[in-house]
């Protein structure tokens, strides 16, 4: 009875892999249901959001975060707040606009990409498409809408991964139909 | 740990996925999709976490390794209690399962159980089968959150 091997594996790490495991399984399925790689994306994305609006309350009850100044800040939590909690890295903030409008998180290691080749003929795939919705997801429900799309992607032999978010504008809180 | 409760959107978006991509409410055609994509996890994960173990000794000990190493790897703790008619029936009972935690404990939601359970029973389903043992893997929920699972060795 030594199997020492097994039970010797960091649970933190394991607790990755199994997401990311989860994560391949998912967009196989997909790739199944449809054909088109455009169609995964969208269905990608929208998973994304509504994991990310229910995460952002995770997120807010975890940290006694204030609200952010400017998008700058909003840049800055995402990455070394959000991304190092939930995915334990920490994306480089970089490429800002001059109007401090947009900016690119770039991603070295992916984790939901490990373990991954794209099959040939999917150059549309955006494999992780999920994380465009989760922060779209996420922002609206503090009252940012943000574009949010893949620009690089090292699945398809770019250097790195980079995510590209642009600032669109501030959403009101809207008060339902017959409240006051 | 917060990156635990990804993993749990995670499984209630692929859920969610399924049933609305579904043309009209196909429970079983959901069900075994669903089945299948637990089974492609488990599959991968036991080639994972076994590589560097030795053999294992016999079926029980298979099934020992399932209820304290997956079960913990996946849901955060060991199974409660093991039984097995010796015959190739074994019941694997969970007093609180990590994917039914999230749902109130009465009977309200008993219809929405199958849903959340189909993918694990895959996952144990493709870990066995990677490991050697070809099963049917079905799950049954009496009060939640405890869960009992029941595994059926196939021979041929």
């Amino acid at each position: 009875m030594s199997r020492q091997g097994t039970r010797g594996v960091d649970p933190r790490k394991v607790n990755g892999e199994l997401f990311t495991l989860t994560y391949g399984a998912l967009v196989a399925q997909l790739l199944r249901d449809y054909e088109d790689d455009d169609e995964v994306n969208k269905q990608l994305e929208k998973m994304g959001y509504n994991i990310g609006v229910r995460l952002i309350e995770d997120f807010l009850a975890r940290n006694n975060s204030s609200r952010c100044n400017d998008f700058r800040e909003t840049a800055d939590i995402i990455s070394k707040v959000g991304f190092k909690m939930y995915l334990g890295i920490t994306p480089v903030v970089s490429n800002w606009s001059p109007a401090g409008d947009e900016f690119s998180l770039l991603i070295e290691n992916n984790p939901l990409a490990d373990f991954v080749e794209l099959p040939p003929g999917h150059n549309n795939l955006n494999f992780s498409n999920l994380l465009c919705g989760v922060l779209k997801g996420a922002l609206e429900m503090v009252q940012m809408d943000v574009d949010v799309r893949f620009v690089q992607d090292q699945l398809k032999g770019d250097n790195i991964t980079e995510l590209r978010l642009k600032f669109l504008r501030r959403l009101e809180d809207a008060i339902p139909v017959g409240e006051d | 740990m917060a990156d635990e409760v990804i993993l749990e959107y995670l499984h209630m978006e692929i859920v969610n996925y399924i049933y609305r991509s579904s043309e009209k409410p196909d429970q079983d055609n959901c069900l075994s999709k669903l089945e299948s994509i637990g089974y492609r996890i488990g599959q991968s994960l036991v080639e994972r976490f076994t590589k560097d173990g030795t053999r294992f000794k016999d079926e029980l000990d298979t099934m020992k390794f399932i209820c304290k190493d997956l079960w913990n790897f996946v849901y955060k703790k060991q199974i409660d209690n093991l039984r097995t008619n010796h015959q190739g029936v074994y019941v694997l009972q969970d007093n609180k399962f990590r994917f039914l935690t999230q749902l109130s404990n009465g009977k309200q939601y008993m219809d929405y159980a199958p849903k959340l359970l189909a993918l694990p029973c895959g996952l144990m389903r493709g870990a066995l089968a990677n490991l050697g043992i070809n099963s049917i893997v079905t799950a049954e929920v009496t009060a939640m959150p405890a869960c009992k699972f029941q595994i059926q060795i196939q021979r041929t």
